[in-house]
């Protein structure tokens, strides 16, 4: 039902690595669950409409106005590298 | 609430309930393992900080300085919140969640933060990357999940109320096989600012203690509109104390769905439920039987929605701002390696899952899917809700099992919250509270309530009035039957 | 061989899509109360929200909502009675959540269109640009690229993430396929992106500055050959930041493309990157197989059905359209189409009419701004706009020189010393001692002065020869030190000379 070539892209897609092992256990239990899921095709008509919000509200806004903002050193207080005030992360190789 | 009146009346200070109870944590929390972080300091500067206003005749709310154990997904600012993952080991937010914000305007005492599944994500708290906790009645059995630790925190008294919070039932199966109660508000109805998400439509934090009573309490003390959640409702909230002071349940139609029961539940708990169903018979209820249809496929519908909603929430857990950061090289192997080293076997189950269900080509057929088949759950509950007034199930199909006992099979483990996930799927709000010990094992099992969004106090007159029956026939509290736990 | 633009135009026909990307200058981000205030130092306008901290959720700014509704009024779109957000599901270390936070299927504007302008040698020629959909996001932090020679990230040893700037809201205005601009697409897609900077300006949404970023332009480029109708590969172009760029952008790629297809070789999809000194693109991201972004409705906010009433609020309220209140300046100015045009360009025409409104002379307004201000400002490679030089300042020279205060000349170093930043144009004219000799009798001494130092030239003068006089003149200019007016001491010369 779903690959072991699958998980791996899903796993690239999901930025998560994994050992060979980790990848053939999850595929195997993967397919299992998802024959269990996939009744929902069962009743889902196209005449049902989906649900996004359980309770339906619209319009939530708030007004433009400035709220305070956390200071640096609580924005930064988790980073596990800085560096002049900015998080330092390594190499970035994808393109923006 | 007898702390309560204790302390009203000055017959105990704060700080020596406190320190009562972090003694008892002290005491057996090395063999529960409920906490995860014990904040000793800041619990008794709040404790002073209360007994000071009291003393000045300041006019408190009826939880001050009353201790409360917080569920590790609510943000504390300065505490360690680790959501019971190695991810966040250490990570000390910034800024408070509103719920603690709202339980410092309450002036509660906050003890610390209580063990559970990592990110949520569980029936029985063996997914927490830490330790499992232990069944205060058995400790050799889970304590139920994914808040088990809030849950074992109670029935062991190291608190006399908890916070929780609720996505599939990880408040009211933990409730229902520990022996408390454990409530789920209507969606919306508790703010989730602060709430580390799993998944962001069904997920509410929740009020557990051991009567329906305190619950109550700490439910009107949670609760209410927010406007930095725009998923909160903006409404009063419901006459949730009045309702459960009140406990009249006289010409009340309690549902029976017709869906809940039957294979797959243990008899005992079975026996508990339809004794419970008689109790409130006898106070003039009028049991009538609903058939949701559609409940037997909100599994999977479930497992196709949290799991979808998880995989973008937990995406921001990438080594770059705070939280876990292992492996050498690019960003991207950064990102890759401690993405593997800090999610444990399930979280990564789901988010894979979650990442298939909403890739293209599949969307339609698992995330559409799923999300129509809730429609058809809550129109179940709508339709069922014109013939009754609150609908009742067993909250979970099983008494505790043992720990590791179904920690390998996945479908399993999920089926624990068969009862339970219909709620978080419309919206609507349940309670779970001891119906009993079940004859097989002698462990606690639970009586859902259940009733239509924003209608949370009908689960409180229900609760109150069903408590006060069994509690009459028992006499006494479920929890005086657990083994005593000592220090070893 | 090299390919030429007139060679590829036998064979080939561009089409052009155009993503413009505008920062909303609203005083609070897209979902949080951070200040949206550019420059500020970094990681000092964050908090839980645009960090996307664990348990952090969005609320809606409704200034962004009628900023957009108002661009889509603008823009002649349809506004959704019904929209939502969804994520965009994607892992970048500049996105704190690692999933945008924009609209999918359900955008609040749609189906509208542009109408455009440029000027070609056989005069004006229209084209309307149609308008797929204006749709909400929000912006990303910034990183800055440490380690490598050029700052970019390729080649760079860590990067450093400043979010100040995530959150910001951002619209995103999409074109359908634009075609038949056949040799003008370059013009068209400039024209098309000064015109809907002009609307966002006079909406009042943005402060569109496409150097500060709070405009940018990504232009998609694809040839087919002439006739066909199936649509060729194309190829995206990002860091387009100036007007100019974005001609150059779609020319270049035009180019690109066109010597690929003609040695038979294939057009990769794929995301380029422009240079600004070369005019040239490079490669950057493959887009041969599409990103899954998994898009989903957004759980964390509620639908947005404006009402037609709040709509129609927004339409009653949108101010005139630039293209309107060009044709009113043109009559008004009885300005020829070539003349508004090299306004245009130029970009100075809001200067000009911010000038005439004070009270200027229209003809001496264009004439200063189109001419030396233009100038000094192609010299230093920024727009007339950029220059510390105002309106109120030109009206006021304009208003001396009418008064005699000052002359051409003299006005001109006037200019130049407001430009270099040393203040307005009276403190010039007192710092230099710059002032219209006007006095008759100082004129007249200096003008004795000239005549007895060269008592030959006078004699020419008085003998008939005009053009004699030339030499005086120069000499009392010195004298006076370039402050007389010269016609004036003609006139006073020849006189003086027997001749006037």
């Amino acid at each position: 039902m779903i690959s072991r070539e699958d998980v791996a892209n899903l796993a690239k897609l999901a930025r998560i690595d994994m050992s060979d092992d980790e990848l053939d256990h999850l595929a195997s239990e993967l397919s299992v669950i998802l024959d269990a899921v996939a009744r929902v095709q069962e009743v889902a008509n196209s005449d049902v409409p989906p649900t996004s919000h359980p309770i339906p509200m619209t319009n939530v806004f708030r007004i433009d106005e400035n709220r305070s903002s956390l200071s640096p050193e609580d924005a930064l207080s988790g980073a596990p590298a800085s560096e002049g005030q900015r998080f330092k992360v390594p190499q970035i190789l994808g393109e923006e | 609430m007898e702390m309560s009146q204790l302390l009203n009346n000055g017959e105990i200070s704060s700080v020596d309930l406190t320190k009562a109870h972090l003694e008892r944590i002290d005491e057996v929390d090395g063999q529960v393992k409920a906490f995860l972080h014990v904040d000793r300091e800041g619990a008794l500067a709040q404790a002073r900080l209360v007994d000071t206003k009291r003393k000045s005749g300041e006019k408190l709310s009826p939880l001050a300085g009353v201790p409360l154990a917080l569920k590790d997904v609510m943000t504390q600012r300065g505490i360690p919140t680790t959501c019971g993952s190695k991810m966040l080991e250490g990570w000390r937010p910034p800024y408070d969640s509103t719920v603690v914000t709202r339980l410092r305007s309450s002036d509660v005492v906050i003890l610390g933060k209580t063990n559970c599944d990592e990110f949520a994500m569980g029936s029985s708290t063996e997914n927490s990357a830490y330790f499992p906790t232990r069944n205060p009645w058995d400790l050799t059995r889970i304590p139920g999940g994914s808040g088990g630790g809030s849950s074992a925190s109670l029935a062991a008294y190291e608190a006399p109320l908890a916070i929780g919070t609720d996505t599939g039932g990880s408040i009211r199966q933990p409730a229902a096989v520990t022996g408390t109660v454990g409530v789920k508000p209507t969606y919306g109805g508790v703010s989730r600012y602060g709430l580390v998400a799993f998944s962001s439509s069904l997920d509410q934090a929740g009020p557990c203690a051991r009567t329906v009573l305190d619950a109550a309490y700490l439910h009107e003390a949670i609760a209410g509109h927010d406007p930095l959640d725009s998923t909160s409702i903006n409404a009063p909230v419901p006459p949730i104390v009045a309702a459960a002071k009140d406990g009249n349940v006289k010409g009340m139609k309690i549902g029976v769905i017709k869906e809940l029961q039957g294979d797959g539940y243990q008899p005992g708990v079975l026996k508990l439920f339809n004794q419970s169903l008689e109790e409130l018979a006898k106070l003039g209820a009028e049991i009538v039987e609903v058939s949701c249809k559609y409940f037997d496929y909100a599994l999977a519908a479930y497992y196709l929605i949290a799991p979808s909603e998880c995989s973008s929430n937990l995406a921001r857990f990438d080594a770059m701002r705070y939280g876990l950061r292992i492996g050498e090289g690019s960003a991207e192997e950064v990102m890759n390696s401690t993405r593997s080293a800090g999610f444990g076997k399930e979280v990564k189950r789901r988010i894979i899952l979650g990442t298939y269900a909403l890739s293209s080509g599949y969307y339609d057929a698992y995330y559409g899917s799923a999300q129509k088949v809730r429609t058809l759950i809550s129109q179940d509950f709508k339709d069922a809700f014109e013939k009754a007034d609150v609908l009742v199930s067993p909250t979970a199909p099983t008494t505790a099992f043992k720990i590791g006992e179904k920690s390998n099979d996945p479908i399993a483990m999920y089926l624990n919250d068969i009862a339970t996930i219909p709620t978080n799927l419309a919206g609507v709000c349940g309670m779970s509270l001891p119906s009993g010990l079940a004859e097989e094992d002698g462990l606690p099992a639970g009586f859902q309530i259940m009733a239509g969004a924003m209608k949370d106090d009908r689960l409180y007159k229900v609760g109150a009035a069903l408590e006060s029956a069994l509690t009459k026939k028992w006499g006494g509290g479920i929890l005086e039957k657990a083994p005593k736990l000592v220090a070893k | 061989m090299a390919l030429t633009y007139e060679d590829l135009l036998t064979k080939y026909e561009p089409v052009l899509g155009l993503e413009v990307h505008v920062e909303l200058g609203t005083k609070s981000k897209m979902f949080c109360g951070c200040s949206t205030i550019f420059g500020a130092e970094p990681n000092t306008q964050t908090c839980p929200v645009c960090l996307g901290l664990p348990g952090s959720l969005p609320v809606v700014n409704e200034k962004a909502i009628e900023y957009t509704i108002a661009i889509g009024l603008a823009l002649n779109c349809s506004i959704a009675p019904y929209s939502r957000f969804a994520r965009k599901n994607y892992f970048y270390p500049d996105m704190p959540k690692n999933f945008q936070t924009s609209q999918y299927d359900e955008p609040i504007c749609s189906n509208g269109f542009l109408d455009i302008s440029v000027e070609t040698e056989d005069g004006m020629q229209d084209f309307r640009l149609e308008i797929e959909r204006v749709h909400m996001e929000e912006d990303t932090g910034k990183s800055l690229h440490m380690g490598g020679a050029t700052g970019r990230i390729h080649g760079a040893d860590y990067s450093l993430l400043d979010y100040n700037r995530a959150g910001i809201p951002l619209v995103e205005i999409v074109t359908k396929p634009v075609e038949g601009t056949g040799k003008l697409a370059p013009e068209v897609a400039r024209a098309y992106v000064a015109e809907l900077r002009d609307i966002l300006r006079a909406l009042g949404v943005s402060d569109v500055k496409m150097e500060q970023g709070s405009l940018r332009c990504d232009a998609n480029v694809s040839l087919r050959p002439i006739g066909e109708s199936k649509f060729g590969t194309r190829s995206e172009t990002k860091n387009v930041n100036s007007l100019r760029s974005v001609e150059r952008a779609v020319r270049s790629e035009m180019l690109r493309h066109g010597s690929l297809l003609i040695d038979g070789k294939r057009v990769i999809q794929e995301t380029r990157h422009f240079h600004e000194n070369t005019g040239e693109t490079t490669s950057g991201r493959s887009k041969e197989q599409a990103e899954d972004y998994r898009y989903f409705p957004e759980p964390d906010l509620a639908p947005i059905t404006p009402s037609k009433e709040f709509i129609e609020k927004i339409r009653s309220s949108l101010p005139e359209k630039p293209s309107i209140r060009r044709k009113r300046l043109q009559e008004n100015w009885r300005v020829p189409d070539k003349e508004m045009a090299a306004m245009i360009n130029a970009d100075v025409l809001d200067l000009v009419a911010a000038t005439v409104e004070l009270g200027a002379d229209p003809t001496r307004s264009r004439g200063w701004w189109l001419g030396e201000i233009a100038r000094l400002a192609n010299e230093r490679e920024v727009s007339a706009g950029e220059l510390p030089i105002t309106p109120r300042d030109v009206f006021e020279i304009v208003s001396l020189i009418q008064a005699g205060e000052l002359t051409d000349k003299l006005a001109r170093q006037v200019v130049e010393g407001v430009i270099n930043g040393e203040g307005r144009p009276k403190d010039i004219m007192e710092s230099r001692g710059i002032k219209v000799v006007s006095d008759d009798s100082a004129l007249l001494a200096a003008i004795e002065k000239a005549i007895a130092a060269q008592p030959e030239v006078a004699e020419k003068v008085r003998g008939g020869h005009i053009p004699a006089a030339g030499a005086l003149i120069g000499t009392v200019m010195k004298e006076t030190k370039g402050q007389a007016d010269a016609a004036k001491v003609r006139e006073l010369l020849l006189r003086h000379l027997g001749q006037g």
